[in-house]
């Protein structure tokens, strides 16, 4: 199978789906008032790029998913580790970290906004807090899941518990680690745009409450797709760091 | 005899004396190994082989200094070992690559820890690889390579910290048969090149006969010297040597000791399949 056949695959997929929405709304089986047509949605983001400063938004919510990103990889992955460390930490608060990553952190807002005030600060902090459990708990599951062969292999060479650590342990913790930032990284992007939404400030998530206020619906789903850009964005560079770090799974 | 037993001492690189493992389980103390004394000499090949269950592992653990809850001694040139020795190469049953590094970041791991220049540590990585027989695969990863490959890349790697005793547990169980005679036809290769003192815990006969000097035979648990074997066949050696007369004699003896123990194993697994049923029905 040639390399590009799953993308073909997958854009043909999307293209039919787009298809058959189109077929869907002109055919009225689903109302154009609720669901914007495809060839609409398509049409307006020139209008949505020139008119609604999307340049400056979209940069504004990347940032803040990039700074939240950033928080919850090296809180995050300190937080496994330390559990991973303290036994008695571990069974103390794993339970709650996990509770904490079903809660809907976003419904604090007003907390937040009290503590952090009405700007993007507010909005990086819910991200971050909202992101945090899945990369401690997928930290702590990757250290925990070392194979003992390995751990041997490095108590036969005589290494110290810090060499154990970063030759051994954290290398093999990795794939489970990538894994966490990239629950998070999801996480943190929902939270983000929602908050936007929620206290009308910001980027996107702004653009798609002020859109969806105005009832232009075309708008409101072209903004939608400048956020799954950013979410694409972040994977790509997630893969291409986890790679650097760890060639070969 | 008592100058011989003396002069065996002198010689001896690794001696065991009176080493006996107890653990505790839920149905009570188990005493896995019990008062095994033996001495390896320099340059010797002694394996170690018994049926399962009877303690090879954990013997292999102890003398690796990974188990430190025993009762007697083991002495590597005279000293007493605690923990890890850095005269004790280990080799493990399970795939113990590091599926992050490359074959030659993997064999050069132990010489990076000795802070050896990287141009010189990747030098002498690659003579451990083509020692092993991997020239050619130095930069794929362990996810590439086949579980014999794999192994030897290990073998690389624990020849590379250059020990004085190296001491594989079982390292070709995963093995097939013919894969598992041509690679000791290799350990065997690089053996007397190197002079290497070797310790090979196994449950192969054929692999136990075709490598060794001596062959310390076990019972089943708990696990003691049943046997020494002196292995008088010709070196070097090849697995040419499988299809011998000689060979096929030691290889019966051996079993005729081994049998026996087997057999207990072999029982003793049952009744405890039979005793958790029994167990399970009447709770």
């Amino acid at each position: 199978m040639s390399r590009f056949g799953p993308v073909a695959t997958g854009l043909l997929c999307l293209l039919l789906f787009f298809a058959g929405m189109q077929a869907l709304i002109d055919s009225g089986l689903i109302s154009r008032y609720i669901v914007p047509p495809p060839s609409e949605i398509l049409q307006s983001f020139g209008r949505v790029v020139m008119e609604e400063n999307i340049g400056r938004r979209f940069l504004v919510t990347l940032s803040e998913c990039l700074t939240a990103g950033v928080m919850i990889t090296v809180f995050g992955v300190a937080g496994g580790v330390l559990l991973y460390r303290y036994k008695l930490l571990q069974q103390a608060v794993e339970t709650w970290v996990a509770a904490l990553a079903a809660a809907p952190v976003v419904l604090a807002y007003p907390l937040f906004m009290v503590i952090f005030g009405r700007n993007s600060w507010t909005i990086i902090m819910i991200g971050f807090v909202a992101a945090l459990p899945p990369v401690i708990l997928k930290t702590l599951e990757g250290l925990l899941g070392t194979r003992k062969v390995l751990i041997n292999v490095g108590r036969s060479f005589n290494l110290s518990a810090s060499q154990q650590f970063w030759k051994i342990m954290f290398p093999a913790a990795l794939p489970s680690i990538f894994v966490g930032i990239r629950l998070g990284l999801i996480f943190a992007l929902i939270n983000v745009v929602g908050v936007e939404f929620l206290i009308n400030f910001g980027g996107l998530g702004q653009l798609i409450e002020d859109l969806a206020e105005r009832y232009d619906l075309p708008g409101t789903y072209a903004a939608i797709c400048f956020v799954i850009l950013v979410s694409v964005l972040f994977f790509m560079a997630v893969e291409k760091l986890e790679r650097w770090l760890r060639p070969v799974n | 005899m008592l100058q011989t037993t003396r002069s065996a001492a002198a010689d001896a690189i690794l001696t065991a004396e009176d080493v006996a493992i107890r653990f505790e389980t839920a149905e009570g103390p188990v005493t896995a190994v019990d008062n095994v004394s033996f001495r390896v000499r320099q340059g010797e090949f002694l394996s170690i082989i018994g049926p399962s269950g009877c303690g090879k592992s954990t013997l292999f653990n102890v003398i690796g200094g990974l188990l430190a809850q025993h009762a007697g001694t083991v002495r590597v040139g005279g000293e007493t070992i605690s923990g890890p020795h850095k005269s004790i190469g280990m080799v493990f049953q399970e795939e113990s690559t590091f599926p992050w590094r490359n074959v030659v970041d993997n064999v050069a791991f132990p010489l990076e820890l000795t802070g050896m220049p990287k141009a010189k540590r990747l030098e002498r990585a690659r003579h451990f690889i083509k020692m092993v027989g991997l020239g050619g695969f130095e930069n794929r990863y362990p996810g590439e390579l086949s579980g014999g490959m794999r192994q030897r890349v290990s073998l690389a790697r624990t020849l590379a910290s250059e020990p004085k005793i190296l001491l594989m547990d079982e390292p070709f169980a995963a093995l097939d048969e013919q894969t598992r005679l041509l690679l000791g036809d290799k350990v065997l290769q690089i053996q007397q090149h190197l002079k290497q003192t070797t310790l090979l815990i196994t449950h192969n006969i054929t692999e136990a006969v075709q490598m060794s000097d001596r062959i310390l035979v076990m019972t089943y648990r708990p696990g003691k010297v049943k046997r020494i074997i002196d292995i008088d066949l010709p070196r070097p050696r090849t697995s040419d040597i499988v299809g011998s007369e000689e060979f096929g004699r030691y290889v019966a003896q051996i079993w005729n000791d081994l049998r026996e123990e087997a057999s207990r194993g072999l029982r003793d697994e049952e009744e405890h399949v039979l005793h958790h049923e029994r167990g399970g029905a009447s709770s």
